[in-house]
């Protein structure tokens, strides 16, 4: 594949059109310009700056964190771009960063191939690359390498956004998804369902307006906090698609245990649970983008919470059920009403009910 | 929430569990087999799974769920005209979001959308008018169904498009009614029935006086009933307690939104905008007459079965199914033959799994795959 990478000229360019077009993703000064004006501007760093081929980082400034590099990638195409409580380039870092924190690693480095559509404005790129740089300096990782395509109208819708991160994980930390037992306590950060009912609203086909924003957000530091208080914490993973109801049955699934949840500790914000109501949706199988599901052993599970809760991503973080020695893969309910139900896997996307 | 949680309240159920058990315990009744109460509808079936209410029941009583969701019993060659209809280039073509999964013999609508049909979910009907008056170059097609409850809102929508002169608006209609299907179980040799929750919001359009038949001639009792689990709980007890004392009558739990005349407004605008059919195919339970209402010649131009050709086949429910007789609680979802093997969510055979309001569905999802089993387990202990 011919990677068209940041061209290495370095007086620095600034664009004049008012909207991407063709020429900026032709390897010429249009797309010198572009990339020097909207992104080397904002993600300003020494490693960027050379715009080489590649990012070049010393070995030496890496095992500082740690004895294992953790490295992910993940690609964004939400619609709307930009939607109550963030945008595409907020999510587009925070979704890395959070990849990368759930494993136990410190967030470093990141990628950010962006490709985008002829005719979306210039302003609304600039935008989208603050917004990134702004979240970059939040979640304390640094851009350090890019890649810009511009694809015929209709090819693309606007914008899609690709980060792969980079970060270590420090000596004995040791997450897994299989390591969950019986008696350990299942955790979350907080509010939950926040950002699929924020995207489903904001979309508009609904014709439900809720003052509801999306929760996404750079998780690095709660959880650096979380793994302080406790160590011994099995697994994490940030409830993303899906919301958690899938990630607790891919938790059952890999541990082979059973999980039970109690539907009256799960937080949920009114608005979405009114939301969920309206539309007969189901708030577990809701998106988040600032949320974890996180598996503490008994002794360590308040230690957890309370660490939780003193950190402003965690205000709300709350114990919801726990791991037991049930039917192997199976995930249940307590409900707020006192029966008891499964909850499965998702199949499909969750289509809201005719009445 | 206001006027939901206290609808949810664990310490009322428990009061109502323990009545129920006290009715059950005096009751003069046939011990050797349940009491087997049958839910219509399926806002109810999903009430019922949502909130674990079935595992809260002594086990001497076994909800049977009805055919009360309309997704699910929306016969393949229905789709199949729906698809075609979506197919056209000039049709943007409207729909409720659980209708879009449903099976046809070549493809859901889901799939027409992913092959580049002009599909679009919308909430109400008065959205797929908006969607018509926003885009006048196109033609907007509302795919209609649903029991009397969606019925009102879609003729309401029909005759504001009327009023607004609005010409590139029809409706694909669908919707159903409940009584002769109700009438039809009813009329069945296998049936065990013991007694109905009634379909809270078919009630609050229709009113208490359609179903007398039941109580009258077929001699079993109605509770028409709403949909949170305090609801479910207190019909249960109310239709027990009819059977306690000899009773076979339609009463009204849902007081507060079901009124006894039903609602005369949404009564006035179904009788103008729609007429019976003769017959109508369901899916699970085969044709039934009456049960299906079209558009009237008044309002020919709104109907889109008028307006395009569509190609009308017939295509029969595949042989394993056994929705039919899981519909007249003969037997239970997973004591079908392909419940969770050749039927799942995912690849739908039947009628009830169609639907997360569908019985078979609702048991996939929500705990019914290996209850068997776990019934077994539960004895041994």
């Amino acid at each position: 594949m011919n990677m068209i990478s940041f061209p290495s000229r370095r007086s620095r360019g600034k664009v004049h059109a008012p909207t991407v077009t063709l020429a900026h993703g032709g390897g010429g000064k249009a797309m010198k310009d572009l990339i020097d004006d909207l992104f080397v501007g904002a993600f300003d760093n020494p490693l960027l700056a050379p715009l080489d081929d590649q990012a070049r980082i010393d070995l030496s400034s890496l095992a500082q964190y740690g004895d294992r590099l953790a490295f992910t990638t993940d690609s964004f195409v939400v619609d709307p771009l930009i939607f109550p409580g963030g945008d595409i380039g907020k999510l587009a870092v925070c979704g890395t960063v959070n990849d990368l924190a759930v494993g136990g690693a410190v967030p470093l480095y990141l990628s950010c191939a962006v490709i985008i559509e002829e005719g979306v404005p210039m302003d609304f790129l600039r935008r989208i690359a603050q917004s990134m740089a702004v979240t970059a300096q939040e979640a304390g990782v640094t851009i350090v390498t890019g890649d810009t395509k511009v694809v015929n109208k209709g090819a693309c819708d606007q914008m899609f956004i690709t980060t792969t991160g980079v970060g270590v994980v420090a000596a004995g930390v040791e997450l897994g998804a299989h390591r969950a037992r019986p008696g350990d306590a299942v955790l979350v950060n907080g509010l939950l369902g926040d950002h699929g009912a924020a995207i489903l609203g904001a979309r508009g086909d609904m014709a439900l307006r809720a003052p509801i924003e999306s929760d996404c957000a750079p998780l690095q530091g709660l959880i650096a906090r979380l793994l302080e208080a406790a160590p011994n914490t099995r697994f994490m993973r940030d409830a993303t698609r899906g919301g958690i109801a899938t990630v607790l049955n891919e938790i059952a699934e890999a541990s082979q245990i059973a999980i039970e949840i109690d539907e009256a500790a799960t937080p949920l914000r009114d608005e979405v649970r009114g939301f969920c109501e309206i539309l007969g949706l189901d708030p577990l199988y809701l998106a988040n983008e600032g949320k974890i599901v996180a598996i503490a052993p008994p002794d360590e599970a308040a230690a957890a919470v309370d660490a939780m809760r003193a950190h402003p991503l965690g205000r709300q973080a709350a114990l919801i059920g726990h791991v037991t020695a049930g039917e192997p893969g199976r995930v249940a309910m307590r409900t707020i009403f006192g029966g008891r139900r499964i909850v499965d896997m998702l199949v499909g996307e969750q289509l809201p009910r005719i009445c | 929430m206001r006027y939901v949680d206290e609808f949810r309240d664990r310490a009322k159920a428990d009061v109502l569990i323990k009545a129920i058990e006290q009715l059950l315990a005096r009751m003069k009744r046939d011990e050797t087999r349940p009491l087997q109460i049958m839910e219509v509808c399926g806002g109810h079936t999903h009430s019922i799974f949502r909130y674990g209410v079935e595992g809260m029941l002594p086990k001497s009583i076994e909800l049977v769920h009805g055919p009360g969701c309309p997704v699910c019993v929306l016969p393949m060659g229905r789709v199949d005209d729906g698809v075609a209809i979506a197919e056209r280039p000039e049709v943007i073509f409207a729909t409720f979001g659980d209708a879009m999964r449903v099976p046809g013999s070549r493809k859901s609508l889901l799939q027409a959308k992913a092959d580049g049909c002009d599909v679009r979910m919308v909430y109400s009907p008065m959205d797929a008018l908006a969607l018509a008056r926003r885009n006048p170059e196109r033609e907007v097609v509302f795919f209609g169904i649903g029991f009397e409850t969606t019925m009102p809102s879609t003729a309401l929508t029909v005759l504001q498009a009327e009023r607004e002169g609005i010409e590139n608006f029809s409706i694909f209609c669908n919707h159903i009614t409940i009584v002769p299907t109700i009438k039809a179980i009813l009329d069945s040799p296998d049936l065990r029935l013991d007694g109905f929750l009634g379909p809270g919001h078919v009630s609050m359009v229709i009113g208490d006086a359609p179903y007398e038949f039941i109580a009258r001639y077929y001699k079993r009792p109605m509770v028409i009933a709403g949909f949170e689990p305090l609801d479910i709980l207190q019909s249960i007890w109310m239709l027990l307690k009819q059977i306690d004392e000899g009773r076979c009558e339609i009463e009204n739990q849902y007081t507060r939104v079901a009124a006894r005349e039903g609602n005369s407004i949404a009564l006035q605008a179904v009788a103008r905008v729609y007429e019976l059919r003769e017959f109508f195919e369901w899916r699970g339970l085969g044709s039934i007459d009456h049960s299906g209402v079209k558009i009237r010649d008044a309002y020919g131009r709104f109907d889109a079965e008028r307006k395009f050709a569509v190609p009308n086949a017939r295509i029969a429910d595949p042989k394993s199914c056994q929705c039919g007789e899981v519909l007249k609680g003969v037997i239970k979802p997973w004591q079908c033959k392909v419940f969770g093997r050749a039927c799942t969510p995912e690849t739908p055979l039947g009628a009830l799994m169609v639907s997360s309001e569908g019985a078979c569905a609702a048991y996939y999802q929500y705990g019914g795959v290996k209850r068997g089993r776990d019934e077994a387990e539960a004895s041994v202990a």
